[in-house]
């Protein structure tokens, strides 16, 4: 059980991570338009010239 | 005249040398939408950012200070075919924002936590059952302490705050059984691990706290974005004014930055954004938004003019009042206070489910002890049982059984072109049974539509719509519209109260009042419509009257059936007077009407109605609706609504059709019934778990087992809120 000793604190030193990586998400902003986060997921990175978009 | 146009009001530093500035953009919806706008205002030289926020329907610009001049970015958007307006972010909008995030950042620590004292809990389940050692258990049971007490101390704020907030205020809500159920939990936990026990209930006590925020937040959220989607319609209207800057210059500014005293140009054709008194110009103005009568009033210097009015003939200044100087509104403000004064706090379904849930949990946590300790048992013994009594009960399920429907409700409401203006509303418009409608404005659309354009030829029509391309005339511009008119008759005179002219091949054209075109002696024949405009048109000795009038909206009447089918009542209470208000009447088929009505009158039918026991869903756009609004069980307006009533009303509707009303209340009621199921559903699990928990079998697993398994039905339940039923008309 002595694996513990490294285990415990790694664990938590883990979630930890997760959360300070929550929080600082957060702040910058990452949370404010998931509706466009998702669609920029698939955006083309250099689309097509102007080509006439129908509405 | 020099016209500039002003939007320095909307513009703020943001660091050095950068200027930003929000924008409120119409038609959205997709990834090649968003990279089309991105592309095209990041191509305006000197701009460093243009970022496009789905959601909320909005771009956020910078640029190097000083060197554009943000009407330049409406252009460009314009151009790609997006309508834009800047737009104030209000401050009740920052506030929602704020509390938002604030809810998020708490879910994501309670979260955390969760997972991580899972972690440390399963191995402690598992431990019992096998070969685990008291020192070890110990060990981590201390280590979700020391997890679980922090965690539970911040993301616990939003509940504990606000059940302090009920205690002081000597009253109860869903937020105190809440709170003490996690501090005795907690409380128990620690005082157990001191006394090496078996069991604690870190987990059980921030697993709650973390599906309780999640239901926290989705209320929240709704409302952030009904606030935001609120806030971009209020740009899109984009009121400005003609403000006078100097004796002989005006300034189009937004009508946020206008002040009392200022004096602002009315031409004909222009709806009125302020209230003021005319100082000069002589007029007739359309009142229908402030008080329902559809006939022209004259307005000359001295006249009190209330935002809304529609100029019709002649340029006015007008010198800008304080909302309340002008007498009607005084009136009409007085009428509201009242009604909202007497409009008697509804009880929502979430606080009358609390209202019971909480004495009765409390009462049989204490049985629960007292009849242990008769039994027999250990002070200690029947403590610890109580404690699991309470985390057992602790409203979870029904925690997220109301929010978690509004939210999808809601959701679905605004594909259909309804928003929500207060979270109650759903509730309140599923129990109306009696519809009252306005006419002006709510039956009938605010657009002037032209009534004969069948029984003119299509060659002639035409002529008079490119000849009224040359007037402001709101009539005018209905007849161009109405025509398709595209191209401008050259060389056409408007003629100031009379109408335009214009010769075209050698003939004389002449489109306004009949005198003008000579055609009096037709207009006995051809206008039955009490309602209607006249407008006369001439082409050398051929004469034609167009009757011109707001119409119906499409589908008001497969509304009215629809609302008929559902065991409705519907009446009409109009400000009009009475030809007007039985023709429509007459047309939609529904028998009780009543005619010049005053707001006053509006609230005593609404009142009368009360009496009986009916729920009223008033559904209005004028000023003088705004009292009613308030005083009826549930209130709708359309967009077009005069600013009050908007405020006023629970819910607003987008777009031309009346579909909406019968939509949100078909959609309500289903959500209501979700809202009953989900509550039976988490009384059901109590139901089940309160008899095991009394037994004092409960472990810690059997409670995460069953709270994480009823909550997570009731989000499933709710789900169901988001198909959409039949087809509605």
């Amino acid at each position: 059980m002595e694996i513990l000793v490294i285990l415990v604190p790694l664990a938590l030193m883990l979630g930890g991570a997760g959360l300070v990586a929550f929080l600082w998400s957060l702040r910058s902003g990452q949370y404010d338009d998931l509706d466009g986060a998702a669609w920029r997921a698939i955006a083309d990175d250099e689309p097509p010239q102007e080509a006439p978009v129908k509405r | 005249m020099q016209v500039t146009r002003d939007f320095s009001h909307y513009v703020r530093e943001a660091g050095e040398g950068v200027q930003h500035i929000d924008l409120a953009v119409e038609g959205v919806h997709c990834a090649g939408c968003m990279a089309k706008i991105e592309r095209g205002l990041s191509a305006i030289p000197d701009v460093t950012l243009a970022r496009v926020n789905l959601t909320d329907r909005r771009v956020a610009l910078e640029w190097k200070a000083g060197t554009l001049n943000p009407g330049r970015f409406i252009d460009r958007l314009e151009e790609l075919g997006y309508k834009a307006y800047p737009f104030e972010t209000e401050s009740a909008e920052v506030a929602e924002v704020a509390e938002s995030r604030f809810l998020l950042r708490c879910l994501g620590v309670a979260a955390f936590a969760t997972m991580n004292v899972m972690m440390l809990s399963i191995p402690v389940w598992s431990g019992n059952v096998s070969d685990m050692l008291p020192e070890q258990r110990d060990f981590f049971h201390w280590l979700s302490a020391l997890i679980a007490l922090p965690a539970a101390a911040y993301a616990g704020q939003p509940f504990f705050r606000s059940a302090w907030r009920a205690l002081s205020a000597k009253t109860t809500n869903m937020d105190v059984p809440i709170s003490i159920g996690v501090i005795l939990a907690l409380g128990m936990s620690v005082v157990e691990t001191f006394h090496h026990a078996e069991h604690a209930y870190f987990d059980a006590a921030i697993m709650l706290l973390t599906f309780l925020l999640v239901g926290r937040f989705l209320d929240q959220n709704m409302r952030r974005r009904t606030r935001a989607v609120a806030g971009n319609l209020a740009a899109l209207k984009a009121e400005t004014a003609a403000k006078f800057i100097g004796p002989d210059e005006i300034s189009q500014v937004p009508v946020a930055a206008i002040n009392p005293g200022d004096i602002v140009l009315l031409r004909p054709g222009e709806r009125c954004a302020v209230d003021g008194t005319v100082i000069e110009g002589r007029s007739e103005i359309d009142q229908s938004l402030i008080t329902g009568e559809t006939l022209y009033v004259t307005a000359e210097q001295g006249t009190a003019v209330y935002a809304g009015s529609m100029n019709i003939s002649g340029t006015l200044r007008v010198r800008v009042s304080a909302a309340s100087e002008a007498t009607l509104l005084a009136e009409i403000t007085r009428l509201l206070d009242n009604a909202l004064q007497a409009r008697s706090r509804y009880m929502r379904l979430a606080d009358r489910a609390s209202r019971l849930y909480a004495p009765v949990v409390h009462a049989t946590a204490l049985l629960t002890i007292l009849g242990w300790v008769i039994a027999g048992a250990a002070w200690h013994d029947a403590i610890v049982t109580g404690v699991a009594v309470l985390i057992i009960t602790c409203p979870c399920a029904l925690g997220l059984a109301i929010p978690t429907v509004q939210t999808i409700a809601s959701g679905a409401m605004f594909k259909s072109g309804v928003l929500l203006n207060s979270g109650d509303a759903i509730e309140r418009l599923a129990e109306a049974d009696h519809v009252i409608f306005d006419k002006t404005g709510t039956l009938t659309l605010p657009d002037l539509e032209v009534m004969n354009a069948a029984d003119i030829p299509a060659e002639i029509f035409e002529l008079a719509g490119r000849l009224a391309l040359s007037s402001h005339h709101p009539v005018a511009a209905a007849v161009a519209q109405a025509a398709g008119a595209k191209s401008p008759v050259v060389g056409a005179v408007e003629e100031a109260g009379q109408g335009v002219r214009a010769t075209v091949d050698g003939v004389e054209l002449r489109l306004g009042r009949p005198s003008f075109c000579g055609a009096e002696a037709l207009i006995g024949s051809t206008v039955v419509d009490p309602e209607a405009s006249v407008v006369a048109f001439s082409r050398g000795s051929d004469r034609f009257v167009l009757s011109v009038r707001q119409g119906l909206r499409p589908d008001a009447k497969a509304v009215i059936a629809a609302l008929k089918a559902r065991n409705i009542g519907i009446e009409i209470l109009s400000g009009d007077r009475e030809p007007a208000v039985k023709a429509a009447a007459k047309v939609l088929e529904i028998p009780e009407w009543r005619a010049g009505v005053t707001p006053s009158d509006k609230i005593a039918r609404i009142e009368e109605l009360k009496q009986r026991g009916a729920k009223v869903l008033m559904v209005g756009d004028g000023m003088n609706d705004a009292p009613s609004l308030a005083a009826a069980h549930v209130s709708m307006s359309p967009i077009s609504a005069a600013h009050l009533s908007q405020a006023t009303a629970d819910l607003v509707f987008l777009g031309r059709p009346l579909a909406p009303v019968v939509a949100a209340i078909d959609a309500s009621r289903k959500a209501l019934h979700l809202m009953r199921q989900n509550l039976w559903l988490a009384i059901g699990y109590n139901v089940l778990a309160v008899p095991v928990a009394i037994s004092g079998v409960v472990t810690p697993l059997i409670a995460a087992a069953a709270m994480s398994g009823s909550s997570i039905l009731v989000m499933l339940n709710s789900l169901r809120a988001r198909t959409s039923s039949r087809e509605i008309v």
